[in-house]
């Protein structure tokens, strides 16, 4: 049974086991830095279908099958997949996964979702609820410009501050077993807002939280920077990863030697005029599933956290004065069954 | 961590780079200073062709507007209001653009709800409000007895 370890973290007994994983991204993705950690990269950001919500559906759908082909199974022997992305109605989810036949449940965690739904699938699996589940989670430049910004073709500057969302998508096949990479634990992230309203610095919003989640799990576990290899974020972009730092530090932790952020290394930050850096459910999934976790598996890194950032916006409840609420989830991974940090 | 929102707010400033106004300053008064040269290029050519000095006005605008939705639909506007900035919206330019970008974004939810409905979420407040003050402006010279 999974045991809950001070008042935020909840740590399993029989660590679930991520079995295979796969990332695809688009055109953009394929020109920056990390272009071989993807499965598949489809230059054609239609994906071959007629709009883009349509598009971001099926770059969903070809990544979950990618997933289960890498694991050699099929949709019929998945128990439930938990998904979610940055669309209203979840769509690029359920119409992505429709054909599939799979048990689905819907989650909505803004960019926080690919840890958010490696931690519901863990604790089912924990539970015995579930003996096989799928965590996938998307986002598409396109369709995120349209529902929360400006068309694509408006003439616009963006500012400097400003992330651009990355059209791609990951999943992992998760189950119990003994190869790594486990799931040894989870933090379950509180609702975080000091108060920033603009939406162009999503960076600055998500920051508390991530800062939040983090310290919440050292404290609980007792343990700190020093004693991870790597302590990964979603898309903190280069505002929040500064703040996040020195946050962090005012609490007496630092993080600096351990720390990378996926928003700052899937772009390359000088040429792809990405300004902040890249932002997106994409992004940190396409990171983690095709960068990190295949990393931990080959035992290149043993103690890692995983900390993915969501900033909860609506553009109708901003227009109406609310500043934009922010959560992060984290997820500790490691090479190892037994042992490590808790 | 225990931050008020004005604190943390003074931190994010520190953090947040602002705009390169020296690059975008100089930009936008270049570009959109060549987009005007431009409409005056062609009041020049279409006086020379015959028309009236209100017709050839009107052309211009007719021109510019043509050629500002021709660039949006050839998905060239953006790139260059990118670097434009202003330069490119505060013409006529500017609002051709806001109306035929989302004209194409939403044609995918169909003519009347999409393209219909949406062609005015940038633009529209620009005609209600225009609209009104210019109702307002002429109210004023009426009953002041201005004209």
């Amino acid at each position: 049974m999974a045991q809950r370890k001070g008042k935020y973290t909840i740590v399993f007994d029989d660590p679930p086991m991520i079995k295979s994983s796969a990332a695809i991204g688009s055109k953009k993705e394929a020109q920056g830095p990390l272009k071989h950690i993807f499965d598949v990269i489809n230059e054609d950001s239609y994906f071959g279908q007629a709009t883009w919500e349509k598009a971001e559906s099926r770059m969903q759908q070809d990544t979950v099958t990618k997933a289960l082909e890498k694991g050699q199974l099929s949709a019929s022997q998945v128990d439930c997949v938990f998904a979610g992305d940055l669309l209203n109605q979840c769509v690029g989810s359920t119409y992505g996964l429709r054909d599939l036949g799979m048990p689905f449940v819907g989650l909505y965690g803004a960019c926080s979702t690919m840890a958010e739904s490696l931690m519901v699938c863990s604790v089912f699996l924990e539970a015995g609820a579930i003996q096989r589940g799928v965590a996938v989670t998307s986002s598409h430049f396109c369709t995120a410009e349209r529902q929360y910004r400006f068309p694509l073709e408006y003439g616009g500057q963006r500012t400097p501050t400003a992330q651009w969302t990355a059209t791609a998508s990951g999943a992992a096949v998760l189950e119990k077993g003994d190869c790594p990479p486990f799931i040894r634990a989870c933090t379950v992230g509180t609702i975080e807002d000091l108060g920033v309203t603009d939406a162009n610095n999503m960076g600055a919003a998500m920051a508390p939280a991530a800062a939040m989640t983090i310290k919440h799990f050292f404290e609980d576990t007792k343990t700190n920077g020093d004693n991870y290899d790597l302590i990964i974020t979603g898309d903190l972009g280069k505002v929040g990863t500064r703040l996040l730092r020195e946050l962090l530090l005012q609490d007496g932790y630092n993080i600096e030697h351990a720390h990378t952020d996926c928003g700052l290394i899937l772009y390359d930050m000088d040429k792809q005029d990405v300004h902040a850096g890249a932002s997106g459910c994409g992004c940190s999934a396409s990171v983690m599933c095709g960068h990190f976790i295949p990393l931990i598996k080959s035992g290149k890194l043993n103690n890692v956290l995983f900390v993915a950032t969501g900033a909860l916006l609506s553009p109708t409840v901003v227009q109406q004065g609310e500043s934009i609420a922010c959560i992060a989830h984290l997820i500790y991974l490691s090479s190892q069954k037994e042992g490590g940090r808790v | 961590m225990a931050f008020t929102p004005e604190e943390y707010n003074k931190m994010s400033q520190k953090a947040s780079p602002n705009s390169k106004s020296y690059k975008n300053i100089p930009m936008a008064f270049l570009i959109g200073g060549l987009v005007c040269a431009l409409g005056q290029g062609l009041m020049i050519l279409y006086q020379n062709a015959g028309l009236e000095k209100d017709t050839a006005s009107t052309a211009v605008s007719v021109s510019l507007v043509f050629l500002s939705v021709l660039l949006t639909g050839l998905n060239v506007y953006d790139n260059i209001a990118k670097v434009a900035g202003a330069g490119t919206l505060v013409p006529i330019t500017g609002f051709a653009n806001a109306m035929a970008s989302p004209a194409l974004e939403f044609k995918s939810e169909g003519f009347i709800l999409g393209l219909g409905a949406k062609m005015f979420i940038i633009a529209g407040p620009v005609i209600v409000y225009g609209i009104s003050a210019s109702i307002l402006y002429g109210l004023i010279i009426y009953l002041f007895r201005l004209y």
